[in-house]
């Protein structure tokens, strides 16, 4: 009998399993998951919490029935992985035998890596977050006693997964401060160390005037250093001072800790891997996928999704002895909620930015990408059903998982100069 | 994309005049760049240059400043003194690498 192993039951290692599953002879290949938690959390439903559109009940399911028959799980924290003796290590000392080991343990915020954020004190002055469910409670619990004042919103440093929430949040937070009467008695401010609440030049020039709009205070280029808890301040390593009376920030982002013990991970514990093939660098039985891996693309489920496709494809070849023939193009697909009953959709890989069109067919949508309407909201939230009755189980959804240009466009820009020679850019350069 | 002329040569550049063919800059050209935006290059900048150059060829995206104090050894706090107020995006600007950005 061979051994497929799979770490971490969330969005990747559950399609990997299942997906797998048919696909691998069962009088060949024993398939078992590992997780630390019983429960499978609809991590997308983090960010409503806090507004009351959804309950906690309405985002956990238990693991065990998500999982396919035939699939092993095992349920324990992974202390580390010996690659050379094919072994993984569990804290309560399991040893789990592997021929082929897939890492899809995510990757989670740590309040630890600033300072003040981890102090035990941190809510009570007014310091929240919504990347797990218990933040997004209290956060929930503090919006519906908050009572106006300063309210920012605060983005660390990158990656972070799901790097549209802190825009979706103060979004969705400026609307629901108009409905509950409490907007005139609130200053809306975001806070990111890049340049911009939107970086990438088509979405800057069509979406730039959403903040201005809604009367939000665009903060960019802001390094935080520390939150000072006593002054209720986020303070930055060039020493500006932004006072806030509710914060909601995103705390930098790591992957699990067993991947650096192992010596599979990057600065921030996300395992490195080939960008195309998901094998993790210096071996042939070792693959990361999903938020685990560190892809230069978004950390987000969408993503997970269509690297799977890939990967399963891909496996079923590598276990042949074939050679890894497909390539995955950093496809992702992500709503970004913007208040009022409307979304945005993004459509973008490695190497396209997110495009103006529809999605997916051309003309006929019914998505609009890069613009806000009632429609993506409801795809949003519909999401929600297709996350735990058609992705989780492995069953297709009718997208492809390389991006297609099928419907999209990139509109003249009005300072396009056709690719003349235009020296007077030098000048202009104001950084 | 607009292409400028620097040095006697073509250069494209984007929108903000960042480059966009990291292949087209040299340490040369990194002054002019630097020059640009009112700086003056010293042979610490371009220890800061070259590691972010090599990380982004490595990595296939430029450096966050949190992973060039954790991967390259720059204290963040020197950043900011080598390129005043906004470290990443002078960084990739004078390193002619793309600018950090977010998803959208």
């Amino acid at each position: 009998m061979r051994r497929l192993l799979v770490l971490g039951a969330g969005t990747a290692g559950t399609m990997v399993v299942n997906k797998l599953r048919p696909r691998l002879p069962a009088d060949e290949w024993e398939i078992a998951i590992v997780d630390q938690s019983e429960e499978h959390h609809y991590q997308p439903g983090y960010l409503f919490v806090p507004f009351g559109t959804y309950r906690p009940e309405d985002i956990v399911k238990p693991r065990g029935r998500l999982i396919s028959g035939g699939v092993r799980q095992v349920t324990g924290v992974i202390d580390r992985v010996d690659c050379d003796a094919h072994v993984v290590h569990l804290e309560d000392g399991t040893e789990l035998g592997y021929d082929q080991l897939v890492i899809a343990t995510g990757t989670h915020p740590d309040p630890e890596e600033t300072p003040g954020l981890a102090e035990p004190n941190a809510k009570e002055r007014g310091v929240h977050s919504f990347y797990t469910l218990e933040d997004s409670v209290a956060l929930r619990d503090a919006l519906e006693a908050f009572d106006g004042g300063r309210l920012v919103v605060n983005l660390i440093e990158l990656p972070i997964k799901c790097p549209v929430a802190p825009l979706e949040f103060v979004f969705l937070a400026e609307a629901w401060l108009r409905q509950r009467g409490l907007r005139e008695r609130t200053e809306v401010t975001y806070v990111t160390p890049l340049d911009g609440a939107f970086t990438k030049p088509l979405a800057a020039h069509e979406l730039g005037g959403m903040f201005d709009e809604r009367g939000i205070v665009l903060e960019p280029d802001f390094m935080l250093e520390r939150i000072d808890l006593d002054a209720k301040q986020l303070v930055s390593y060039d020493e500006r001072e932004i006072d806030f009376d509710l914060l909601v920030t995103i705390p930098l982002n790591f992957g699990a800790p067993f991947v650096a013990r192992s010596g599979l991970g990057d600065e921030l514990n996300h395992v490195k891997v080939d960008k195309h093939t998901f094998l993790a660098e210096g071996h042939d039985d070792v693959f990361a996928i999903g938020d685990a891996a560190n892809l230069p693309t978004s950390k987000a489920g969408s993503v997970a999704h269509f690297a799977v496709d890939v990967f399963v494809e891909n496996f079923v070849r590598h276990v042949e002895g074939l050679p890894l023939l497909e390539r995955f193009d950093g496809h992702a697909n992500c709503f970004i909620e913007s208040g009022d009953g409307k979304a945005m959709l993004l459509d973008f890989n490695y190497d396209t930015e997110p495009l103006l069109g529809s999605f997916p067919l051309p003309e006929v949508g019914p998505l609009k990408l890069l613009a806000e309407s009632e429609a993506n909201h409801l795809g949003k939230l519909a999401f929600r059903w297709v996350y735990w009755h058609v992705l989780l189980p492995g069953r297709p959804l009718p997208l492809s998982a390389s991006m297609s240009m099928l419907g999209k466009r990139r509109p003249p820009t009005p300072d396009s100069n056709g690719g003349q020679a235009d020296d007077h850019h030098l000048q202009e350069v104001s950084l | 994309m607009p292409v400028a002329t620097m040095q006697g040569r073509e250069i494209h550049v984007d929108e903000e005049g960042f480059l966009t063919d990291p292949s087209e800059w040299d340490e040369e050209l990194a002054k002019q760049l630097a020059a640009n935006i009112g700086l003056e290059l010293t042979d610490r900048h371009y220890e800061v240059i070259r590691f972010a150059r090599q990380d982004a060829a490595e990595q296939g995206e430029t450096p966050t400043i949190r992973r060039m104090q954790a991967v390259g050894g720059f204290q963040t706090k020197e950043l900011f003194q080598l390129f005043p107020k906004k470290p990443a995006k002078k960084l990739s600007y004078v390193a002619g690498l793309q600018k950090p950005v977010g998803c959208v």
